[in-house]
């Protein structure tokens, strides 16, 4: 099996590219989509936008969404909904440190329900 | 009475008048409470909406919401995007093989206020569209046809009164109680749909 995708949804396209610089250096071969900004580079997000990052980071795994904002949220879950895969989550995460924890999760060959609970872990201290 | 496909384009035309005519005032309603683009982001949307509907012809007025829906949701970029594609794609699919009569049209829009409220994980009283298009829905079921002045009076009088409640959803709940006092951007825009519709219903070019 691949590492699932992730596809970070930003209301800004440098938040989004910042981001995946960070992860970078940590998880190599995890493919790491951007959807950041609108189509005309204003600050937003774009459920075009989202579909594209979607089918590119999609693998047998399967593929994480992490969002910043809540109007980012609602175009993860129509863009989700008018996909044609069904192993699609959108983790309820921090961006920065959910996709750093997801992508390090997902490099380790963990499963999409797995990567996805740590995302959503990642500021809990235990 | 009954809507026909080109009644749901002169909606829209109509809709797309008012929100660039009032884009500035849209704009500076949410500086105020939110992020400030609602009125670029409506403005952009609604124009793309109507160079759509004029682009094409349609037999049914499903397939003229979906596209009004479909262009919306890839258009706006805010949270109005998500919000009235949904609406619309709602109603659409509520009318798919349907006249648009009274009385599909109204389950119609029951339809688009339940996905208004699974998207926005959202409910009326917390300033929001919704508090427009609740009202306006519940005002409706006490009558048998349209009628335009019970629809602009309600989605005004239920436009005017977001003024008074604090924001607990969307950008404007970070402001708290400073919420109180502002108009709701969404709400005046959902009143320019449905003032839109109630003129078109009035057999208005």
């Amino acid at each position: 099996m691949e590492p699932a995708g992730i596809v970070l949804i930003s209301h800004s396209a440098k938040v989004a590219e910042g981001i995946k610089e960070i992860i970078h250096q940590v998880a190599k071969d995890v493919p790491i989509e951007l959807a950041g900004g609108t189509n005309d580079g204003r600050i937003g997000t774009d459920v075009e936008k989202i579909q594209t990052a979607i089918e590119r980071a999609h693998t047998d795994s399967g593929v994480l969404l992490i969002y910043d904002l809540g109007s980012a949220m609602m175009n993860a879950e129509v863009a989700v909904e008018m996909s044609e895969f069904d192993d699609i989550e959108i983790a309820n995460a921090p961006l920065l440190e959910g996709a750093y924890v997801a992508a390090v999760e997902s490099g380790m060959g963990k499963s999409l329900a797995q990567v996805k609970l740590a995302a959503e872990r990642a500021l809990q201290e235990d | 009475m009954e809507l026909t496909a080109h009644d749901i384009i002169t909606w829209m035309k109509k809709t797309n008048e008012k929100i660039q005519s009032n884009k500035e005032h849209l704009t500076s309603l949410d500086q105020a409470v939110g992020d400030g683009d609602h009125g670029i982001n409506m403005a952009r949307g609604f124009k793309e909406v109507v160079v759509k509907l004029e682009d094409t012809s349609y037999e049914s007025v499903s397939d003229a919401l979906k596209d009004t829906a479909m262009t919306l949701m890839s258009k706006v970029g805010g949270a109005a995007g998500p919000l009235y594609g949904t609406a619309f794609l709602k109603l659409s699919t509520s009318l798919k093989g349907k006249s648009a009569d009274y009385t599909h049209f109204l389950n119609g829009l029951e339809e688009s206020l339940a996905g208004l409220k699974q998207r926005g994980k959202s409910q009326e009283g917390e300033k929001t569209l919704i508090d427009v298009w609740s009202p306006v829905i519940e005002k409706m079921k006490e009558s048998d046809d349209f009628d335009a002045s019970l629809l602009k009076h309600t989605a005004g009088d239920s436009m005017e009164k977001t003024k008074d409640i604090k924001a607990t959803k969307g950008r404007a709940s970070y402001l708290g109680d400073r919420s109180i006092g502002h108009l709701d951007p969404g709400s005046v825009s959902s009143f320019y749909v449905f003032e839109a519709l109630a003129e078109t219903i009035e057999g208005g070019r």
